[in-house]
């Protein structure tokens, strides 16, 4: 008598092991999987939520911890007042909470130590969550890869991860940040304060050694849209931009 | 495994479940996804080219594209991320017309649409035929607009909208079924959301 191997499901579940408040609008939630898995930097996992009678509802979420940060991945999921999931994590979950999640996920948007520099990365408000992965890899990996993340808040406490950035910042190891706030001014001499334009990419890409060899853009989609129309006038070719969009 | 403390607060009305495929939530706007950056596409430098495998069969410009029989679907579309959005019109060239207007039958059961940017999915032709499937020129009786596919994009409303390949410019007839860019990047290779067939290790 033998059994039949059944398919093990794509889902399982994880546990909250760890939130921190990030931002007024942003939370970081820690999963810890029940079935490690290794991530590459800038991919996302789905999540998946069952109401009592049966009723589902899934979002993706980008994930912020790099691929060597230990077995806990850290989401860092931002309210969205009219949405379904992002309240549910911000009002009802904490620590010791199971959650249903699939992945990783997504095989474009994903950088490795192994594929060089420079690169240019361009976040929008939660945007920067999957470039904060890449960034943390890089960091973890001691690569010397150059890198410039240029990250659009509209406020100083709106800079998501901001202390981690600046800190990184700081070690002038061939990672830079430009901050550019839409709504205060920038409070350090070398930041911004108005939206991304060609100027401000230039002006990025020129602390970088060499042309990058690929750039990244995530954001909402309007933001998206006029960095990367901005990455090209700065002359950089569309076929080495990559972009993650979200929302409407 | 019903998640504590969660109820939902978006829950479709009850007479519209039949139209939701699993896993989906009903979207009001329209979501932009894209790999990469918008191209800048002029209708002048337009082209629409099908293949079988390398060999072209016909090519069409922008003008003698536009002048071949056109129809409308309104059909509801269901994106990967989750999203399904009713009623969504389309006008556009049936892949059916663009067919005849070439004279020819399709040679291969499998097709690969390719976009300007580079992109590129795999349809099934059965999929593509018989009033399935059609390249969009309008969206809501205006041109498409640039960030959802516009001057043109293949429309293949009742898979995952990945497969509607935005800025489309060619269909391929090929041997054998051969991913595309999603495809090859974790995507399910046909995407029926009736399935749930998102990605490669769904069955």
């Amino acid at each position: 008598m033998s059994a039949e191997p059944q398919p093990q499901s794509p889902w399982q579940t994880a546990t909250i092991s760890r939130v921190e408040k990030r931002t007024p609008r942003v939370t970081s939630f820690w999963f810890q999987p029940s079935r490690p898995f290794t991530h590459l930097a800038g991919q996302h996992v789905d999540v998946r939520l069952t109401a009592p009678d049966g009723y589902q509802a899934r979002r993706s979420y980008s994930i912020a911890s790099a691929p060597e940060a230990g077995a806990a991945i850290e989401l860092a999921i931002e309210r969205l007042d009219d949405g379904e999931v992002s309240p549910f994590f911000h009002d009802v979950a904490e620590v010791g909470d199971e959650i249903e999640l699939r992945g990783p996920l997504g095989g474009h948007f994903i950088w490795e130590v192994s594929d060089g520099g420079p690169i240019l990365l361009v976040g929008g408000g939660s945007g920067v969550v999957p470039l904060m992965a890449m960034v943390r890899h890089r960091t973890l990996q001691r690569s010397a890869a150059p890198v410039a993340l240029v990250f659009s808040a509209r406020t100083w406490d709106e800079v998501i991860f901001r202390d981690e950035l600046i800190g990184l910042d700081n070690r002038r190891d061939g990672f830079d940040l430009v901050l550019t706030l839409t709504r205060e001014q920038a409070r350090r001499p070398s930041d911004y304060s108005r939206r991304i334009d060609a100027h401000m990419m230039v002006q990025a890409m020129e602390r970088l050694p060499k042309a990058p060899r690929l750039a990244y853009v995530c954001g909402s989609n309007a933001f998206v849209s006029a960095a990367a129309e901005a990455i090209i006038d700065a002359g950089v070719p569309a076929a080495l931009i990559r972009t993650e969009r979200y929302g409407v | 495994m019903v998640t504590r403390g969660f109820f939902s607060g978006r829950r479709p009305p009850s007479d519209t479940d039949a139209r939701i495929p699993p896993g989906q939530y009903l979207e009001q706007g329209f979501p932009v996804l894209s790999a990469g950056p918008t191209p800048r596409l002029r209708t002048e430098d337009w082209s629409f080219t099908l293949k079988h495998g390398p060999k072209p069969i016909k090519k069409w410009n922008w003008a003698e594209f536009n002048a071949l029989p056109q129809n409308k679907m309104t059909r509801d579309i269901h994106c990967v991320t989750a999203w399904t959005k009713f009623n969504t019109p389309w006008q556009g060239v049936l892949i059916d017309d663009i067919l005849a207007d070439a004279g020819i039958e399709p040679p291969t059961g499998f097709t690969l649409a390719h976009s300007f940017d580079g992109y590129s999915t795999n349809v099934p032709t059965k999929d593509l035929v018989t009033g399935k499937a059609m390249v969009a020129l309008f969206y809501e009786g205006k041109p498409i607009a640039p960030d959802h596919g516009g001057p043109a994009r293949l429309l293949v409303p009742h898979l995952y909208f990945w497969k509607s390949a935005k800025w489309v410019n060619g269909l391929q007839f090929t041997e054998r079924d051969e991913p595309g860019f999603w495809e090859l990047r974790g995507y399910h290779m046909y995407g029926d959301p009736w399935r749930e067939q998102r990605y490669s290790s769904d069955s």
